[in-house]
């Protein structure tokens, strides 16, 4: 199983961000932990500063955007 | 090229709506027109032109550019990439870090932030089309040096010992090996194609106007309301230059009131032209966009108590120093 984290200080964006990858995931039926993310000590560490960001197993793969469902995709295979 | 928008207002309001342009209503409606169709166009014009320009610039080429910095013009660049770098005030913490562990100090990093509602595309835009270039200007620069001037101020007080202790801590480690954190994202510095730039522009120019349109006519429908309805010369005669105290009183008044750029400018717009002092309504602008309790309280994260106050006297005192300036100076403008 994925562990996903959304990294943002609960903007609209981020909430967004964690909801699509929740909705591709129930898709292609891939299991997944998605958590949203809004310390930012930890939005820190990570060397973030464009919120919404991505992690993908303690691997930092997108920031400052709503990812692109191909993105998505490409994540969770 | 803008009385195009002024003959499609009369068309509409005294032709379609069958209002007269001697009453006051009929006054208020087509200003209301005129102001929202200018504004609408000029808005998705302009927003995806000068998205198209600045495409590849982001907040972290700003930051490996300012950790490269002298000091001296720091504030400076901390403060003009304030103004130009796209960026959500839902990110201005992180940001506010990120510069941070970089190394960068802090008065550099606020110069950058204090701008950056102040000053942006939309703000300018609306100013130029709303009030003139030369009101744009004077906008421009006082917006800057408050930035500028507000983060010499924090560097001259020390201001990161008021840190909350683990954004001290960044800081300090940041400056100690600078070179390190800079890498951490290096995927923005490719080069952009126009077909990238264009699909980064259509989103901007799409988001921007969803965010702001509602400001627009909140903000001109105001103006509208002023226009109309309230007497020539009231304002002039009870808010006027002669008194002192209208300053601190428009930037106080201009707290609680949260507004962005965009939504206040049509209200400066017909606050002007109904005799409000331009010093006087500079302050409450200001105010307005760039002293707001809910961006204080995200601060909070990151700097004590003692910090936040002393930024939040340093903006209210720098807002009522540049209405009395500006009151003063009207006369030789």
């Amino acid at each position: 199983m994925k562990n996903i984290t959304v990294l943002g200080s609960g903007c609209t964006k981020c909430k967004k961000t964690a909801e699509i990858i929740e909705s591709i995931a129930r898709e292609l039926s891939v299991e997944v932990s998605v958590t949203k993310e809004t310390s930012p000590q930890v939005i820190m560490s990570f060397g973030v500063m464009s919120t919404p960001a991505v992690v993908v197993d303690n691997n930092l793969v997108h920031s400052g955007s709503i990812p692109l469902r191909e993105q998505i995709i490409n994540w969770l295979e | 090229m803008f009385q195009i928008f002024t003959d499609f207002s009369s068309w509409l309001t005294y032709a379609i709506l069958g209002l007269s342009s001697e009453t006051k209503l009929g006054d208020a409606v087509h200003f209301f027109i005129e102001d929202v169709s200018k504004i609408f166009a000029l808005l998705i014009v302009m927003i995806y032109v000068i998205a198209l320009l600045r495409a590849s610039l982001n907040v972290e080429r700003v930051r490996d550019y300012l950790s490269r910095k002298h000091r001296g013009i720091g504030y400076l660049m901390g403060s003009s990439f304030g103004a130009i770098t796209p960026f959500c005030s839902c990110s201005s913490i992180p940001v506010f870090l990120g510069f941070t562990s970089a190394g960068i100090p802090v008065g550099i990093t606020m110069s950058f932030l204090l701008t950056s509602p102040l000053i942006n595309e939309v703000a300018i835009l609306l100013l130029m089309s709303l009030l003139g270039w030369k009101f744009t200007v004077l906008y421009v620069f006082v917006g800057m040096c408050v930035g500028i001037l507000g983060g010499l101020f924090l560097d001259m007080i020390k201001a990161e010992r008021w840190l909350q202790s683990f954004a001290a801590e960044a800081l300090k480690k940041g400056q100690s090996n600078s070179q390190t954190v800079t890498q951490a994202t290096a995927d923005g510095s490719q080069r952009m194609t126009i077909v990238e730039r264009h699909e980064f522009a259509k989103t901007e120019a799409g988001e921007i106007f969803g965010r702001v349109w509602k400001w627009v006519i909140i903000g001109v429908g105001l103006g509208a309301a002023l226009h109309g309805f309230v007497p020539d010369g009231w304002i002039e005669q009870h808010l006027g230059d002669r008194q002192w105290w209208s300053v601190p009183a428009a930037v106080l008044l201009g707290i609680p009131l949260y507004s962005n750029a965009t939504g206040v400018i049509p209200v400066m717009e017909s606050l002007i032209t109904n005799g409000l002092p331009v010093g006087t309504t500079l302050a409450f602008c200001m105010s307005t966009v760039a002293a707001s309790f809910p961006e204080f309280i995200l601060l909070k994260q990151v700097m004590q108590w003692r910090l936040l106050a002393t930024v939040f006297v340093m903006l209210l005192f720098a807002f009522t120093v540049v209405g009395w300036i500006f009151n003063a100076f009207t006369p030789f403008l």
